[in-house]
């Protein structure tokens, strides 16, 4: 990869949107050095190769698909923000 | 008041468990970011204030099973994110061995609990060394156990195919014993389907002849003066019990720290992406859901945002290839590394942190300082591979430890090495 052009506050502000984090202008002025000092760090490795094989020693863990006690509703909603009639309240979608 | 509550290693004090069992003798400290039934779990964070989880973890239940009385949850880096416990929403802790210190992170609440005395054992979790870094920072012994041996069900997660839930207690054979409970496989986590062993009974076997890996990269430049001297005198203890000391190289190390923060941001971004305000923790306002999610989410603190935010960035378009695949690279080579090298010796040592512990804010505005302190403990966790840290004694005056490491699944040998320098010592 070419030397990663340096990040500045904007750039910052628009990771922010995607990862759906709020900053101030000065919040997001903050970062900006660290971002930098940590992808210039990430640079090392350039010039690992792009050929190793991965191993393929996982396998997949099943069970069959039977029905077994969980968590109750009462009990899955019981850390909410908001609920009615047995479901969670999520902000509107504008 | 206790010794604990001066360091702030306790977030919330309980009282769970305590019947009889194997364990029934012993006071233990559960982290905050392991679930535990009708009491509040944080994670360190202001996004999960007054979380009550309807579950327990797995591990937590097994001690329960066993007889240890749970009495607290201990403090943390938030989700797990830092080497010094100063990151947590309830503020840092401080190390019991010199409280102008940090106890090291993120599982310091555990470490400073083990430490001051104060409980018998605890639990931390390990994603990068967050159980072998304040293990070696506050002088006790931490374990990392192999990756699949212990279950993660409950475990609130930052980086799934890195992290473990670990012992940590004042001796070897306390460690033992409570990773004999919470070891073996759980129905709830597909990775864990291991058998557990009797390592507490492991332990008091003879080592034997040993043969003690060191790689060149993990005791150079960034290493300390007063800890190599340190670690220096370890392996001299380790040679008077008859191990064979060996110098070995692996190149790969020198590309495990980036490859780790990669990897780790990358599967935080993901993993933080449930906390939005609305199962959970407090909701947030705006327009629509996602200036409300932005806004429950602006809870975070700054680490957490940084590592979420960097995550998103490795994983966006046009990056991706540079960065992930890079790192998923190198940790295929990593783990090739130790293969090859633990195929030669029984254990690889080095000093588990290159450095004596942070003064209190020290670090915390340097977040790639930072970063590079876990150059010594990362690597293990992209093998996936057992390891543990040991008191090795003191350089100015302030706790070192020894980090063992041994082939997956290899406790048992992994145990007996450290039981047998800790003996000599």
């Amino acid at each position: 990869m070419e030397d990663t052009e340096r990040i500045d506050s904007e750039d910052v502000e628009h990771v922010a949107e995607l990862a759906r984090v709020r900053l101030t202008d000065d919040e997001a002025e903050g970062f900006v050095d660290g971002f930098n000092d940590v992808l210039g760090y990430f640079e090392t490795l350039d010039d690992v190769p792009d050929d190793v094989e991965a191993e393929d020693d996982y396998q997949n863990v099943l069970r069959a698909d039977e029905p077994e006690p969980s968590l109750s509703q009462e009990e899955a909603l019981s850390n909410a923000d908001g609920t009615e009639e047995g479901y969670f309240v999520g902000p509107s979608v504008s | 008041m206790s010794a604990s509550d001066d360091l702030n290693a306790f977030v919330t004090r309980c009282d769970l468990g305590g019947g009889d069992g194997p364990l029934d003798d012993l006071t233990v400290g559960v982290k905050d970011n392991i679930s535990t039934e009708g009491v509040e779990t944080t994670c360190g964070s202001k996004v999960l204030e007054g979380y009550e989880p309807p579950y327990d973890a797995t591990a937590v239940e097994r001690l329960k099973d066993a007889g240890a009385r749970i009495v607290g949850k201990t403090n943390m880096d938030e989700f797990g994110m830092g080497t010094t416990t100063e990151t947590s929403a309830h503020g840092a802790t401080r190390n019991p061995v010199d409280t102008d210190h940090v106890p090291g992170g993120s599982s310091g609440g555990s470490a400073a609990a083990v430490a001051s005395g104060d409980v018998d054992a605890a639990l931390g979790t390990d994603t990068g060394g967050s159980v072998r870094c304040p293990a070696a920072f506050c002088g006790v012994v931490g374990l990392k156990p192999t990756y699949g041996l212990v279950s993660r069900y409950g475990l609130i997660a930052y980086a799934n195919s890195l992290e473990t839930v670990g012992p940590m207690a004042r001796d070897v054979e306390t460690t033992a014993r409570v990773l004999d409970v919470i070891a073996g496989e759980d129905d709830r986590d597909g990775t864990c389907n291991a058998e557990t062993d009797d390592y507490a009974a492991a332990v008091e076997q003879p080592t034997g002849d040993v043969t003690v890996a060191v790689p060149d990269e993990l005791v150079g430049e960034g290493v300390d003066e007063g800890v190599r001297g340190t670690f220096d005198d370890a392996l001299g203890t380790l040679r008077d019990e008859g191990a064979t000391v060996r110098e070995v190289s692996m190149p790969s190390l020198e590309k495990a720290l980036a490859a780790y923060y990669v990897i780790a941001m990358g599967e935080a971004s993901s993993n933080l992406a449930r906390f939005d305000g609305v199962r959970y923790g407090p909701g947030g306002e705006g327009d629509g859901w996602n200036e409300a999610f932005a806004d429950a989410r602006a809870r975070f603190g700054d680490e957490v945002k940084r590592r979420v935010m960097l995550g998103t960035y490795a994983l966006s378009e046009g990056y991706y290839g540079d960065y992930y695949d890079k790192a998923q690279n190198a940790r295929a080579l990593v783990r090739r590394d130790f293969e090859a090298v633990l195929d030669e010796a029984d254990v690889v040592a080095s000093p588990t942190m290159p450095i004596t512990p942070f003064e209190i804010g020290e670090a915390l505005d340097d977040p790639l300082q930072m970063y590079l302190a876990d150059a010594n403990t990362t690597p293990v966790n992209l093998a996936g591979v057992p390891s543990v840290s040991v008191p090795a004694g003191r350089a100015d005056d302030l706790p070192v430890g020894l980090q063992l490491t041994a082939g997956r699944f290899e406790e048992k040998k992994l145990l007996r090495v450290a039981r047998g320098f800790e003996k000599a010592r």
